[in-house]
């Protein structure tokens, strides 16, 4: 293999894992408020609120449902007005954030939602405000699992962002498909896919390794 | 001033949750008044109504109708700020214990402190004095999964005391537990009552926690309050069908009581170290038999009843019942089902 593949292998690393990171934080910024408005305005929240979580549960659904591939394309026009280009992995960053989002805001709320009853209803009973059960009950008691949840939501904008070799994105997925699919160069896909698994094996281990760390349930 | 003497004042409260499927009334009608100092129990079966009661008295469940005034004032006029920090004013302790399983012992203790907006300095001050009055000043480290059910307990109750409440409500706080243990956490809520001249309200479906601590007792069933008063005289004398279901052991209630002239002596504390029924024996020179008796130990009194047979003869019998009267012994006949009537 001569320098050049190589050298053009590393930049899709540092492409990826540079996509996957941003997009990952960025939509962590989106999608956790998110969760957390799904979690407290339940008919079972801290404050209920039947409308607000109904659309919000409506507009997460309809996101999800789109495929990623698709709205790669749909939000083109997004990314010109936000980027300025449609290329390279900047550009991917807008559809990764609005794929993720709602897929963060989902793991978000089912960890939340392990959070035991008992343990709000101690706090309400100790006079707790609304906020105060958000961030001093529901996300440290939670922290374990919202890790885990990390771990789960960066893999998938990893497996996302290898989609943005479609639409010329960059990164690794880009280079598999590119001389995989389009040039026949089975071994550079073969390279590209293996340091994929390796690199959602550090991930997964990773927030495993954080959840672990940080849960004092065990004893 | 009339209030001064109530901590806890229920007016005609009622609750109904209305589900998809049914209306249910889960209280009806209860009226209750809980002295400031005593220890006050409320007992019934499970599903009887119990918890959504005291649940109403911190109004972490809102009434559907009626009052609760606590200390005063009406926790239905308050607003959410005020009602928050009312609730800062009663600790409560649940049959889960419901800490905060990412927190240090020291931390939980903190974090009704926290809420109420104390420094972390202070509240770590106050918190290690709260935990050295539970025993637990060792485990201050610790979390909770590290711990048994009564240690659990006991940082409950440390923490619901942190913010020097008037109330300590106890959901079935010893449920969980076992009788040792239960008998160590009841002994810490009689010597914090004592100590700190907190009111107690203790909600439990065991008759033995009643016994062990409480002042007064309100028996709940079916959602209604089917009979209250102090501790000594429903256990004396318990007059709703409810009260002798959780008050008698099972071998009373198994009894076959088709027979005749079957009576109830009532031992209230001070005719418990007369010897009743060897007077009645010598001074009527009648047989009597003697059908069950249990006695039991209410704040170092004995209190307990026997059931007794009297004679077959009308005019024996009458004679016993005359000189039981004449001596001021308290006594009920027993009807056939189990039942009693004076």
């Amino acid at each position: 293999m001569d320098q050049q593949v190589v050298n053009m292998i590393l930049v899709g690393i540092g492409e990826t894992l540079y996509m996957t990171f941003f997009s990952s934080f960025l939509a962590y910024l989106f999608g956790l408020p998110m969760g957390i408005i799904l979690v407290v305005t339940d008919k079972d929240g801290v404050k209920p609120c039947q409308p607000v979580q109904q659309i919000l549960g409506f507009l997460i659904n309809i996101f999800r449902s789109i495929p990623f591939v698709i709205l790669l394309i749909m939000v083109i026009p997004l990314t010109r007005a936000i980027v300025g280009t449609t290329l390279g992995p900047t550009a991917v960053v807008v559809p990764l954030v609005i794929a993720a989002a709602p897929y963060i805001a989902r793991v978000v709320e089912s960890s939340l939602k392990e959070v035991d009853a008992g343990v709000i209803e101690a706090a309400k009973s100790m006079g707790a405000s609304s906020w105060q059960i958000v961030y001093k009950v529901l996300l440290p008691e939670s922290k374990p699992s919202l890790f885990v949840g990390g771990a789960l939501a960066v893999t998938t904008v990893l497996s996302y962002s290898a989609m943005s070799g479609f639409v010329g994105g960059g990164g690794l997925g880009d280079i598999a498909i590119r001389y995989g699919y389009y040039r026949y160069q089975t071994n550079i896909m073969l390279i590209t896919v293996a340091i994929l698994v390796i690199i959602v094996q550090i991930i997964q281990e990773a927030g495993m390794k954080m959840a672990r760390g940080g849960d004092k349930r065990i004893r | 001033m009339e209030n001064q003497e109530y901590i806890i004042r229920i007016k005609n409260l009622e609750k109904t949750f209305v589900t998809k499927t049914a209306t249910v009334h889960a209280l009806r009608d209860i009226n209750l008044d809980i002295r400031k100092g005593e220890i006050f129990g409320i007992i019934g079966l499970s599903g009887a109504g119990k918890s959504t009661l005291v649940r109403c008295m911190n109004y972490l469940e809102v009434p559907t109708d009626g009052r609760v005034i606590f200390d005063g004032k009406d926790l239905g006029e308050m607003s959410e700020k005020e009602l928050r920090k009312a609730r800062q004013s009663m600790g409560m302790i649940f049959q889960q214990f419901n800490l905060l399983s990412q927190r240090n012992v020291l931390d939980n203790v903190c974090f009704p402190l926290e809420i109420a907006g104390m420094s972390k300095k202070e509240a770590r001050k106050k918190a290690a004095d709260l935990l050295s009055m539970v025993g637990l000043s060792e485990k201050a480290k610790a979390y909770p999964a590290q711990l048994s059910g009564g240690q659990k307990q006991r940082v409950a109750i440390a923490r619901a005391l942190a913010t020097e409440p008037k109330v300590l409500l106890c959901d079935e706080a010893t449920s969980a537990l076992d009788p040792t243990t239960t008998k160590s956490i009841l002994e810490l809520l009689k010597e914090i009552n004592a100590n700190l001249g907190i009111t107690i309200v203790i909600i439990t479906h065991e008759m033995s926690v009643i016994e062990a601590v409480c002042n007064r007792v309100a028996i709940i069933d079916e959602s209604r309050i089917a009979e209250m008063g102090e501790v000594s005289e429903i256990f004396a004398a318990p007059k709703s069908k409810i009260g002798r279901k959780l008050i008698f052991t099972e071998s009373f209630q198994e009894m076959p009581f088709g027979n005749e002239k079957m009576y109830r002596i009532i031992f209230d504390g001070h005719s418990s170290y007369e010897p009743i029924i060897s007077k009645i024996v010598m001074e009527c020179k009648a047989p009597i038999n003697i059908w069950f008796a249990e006695s039991r130990n209410l704040n170092g009194n004995a209190v307990g009843q026997m059931i007794i047979q009297l004679p077959e003869d009308e005019m024996i019998a009458n004679r016993i019942v005359n000189y039981m009267e004449t001596e001021q012994i308290r006594f009920e006949e027993v009807i056939n089902d189990g039942s009693t009537s004076r």
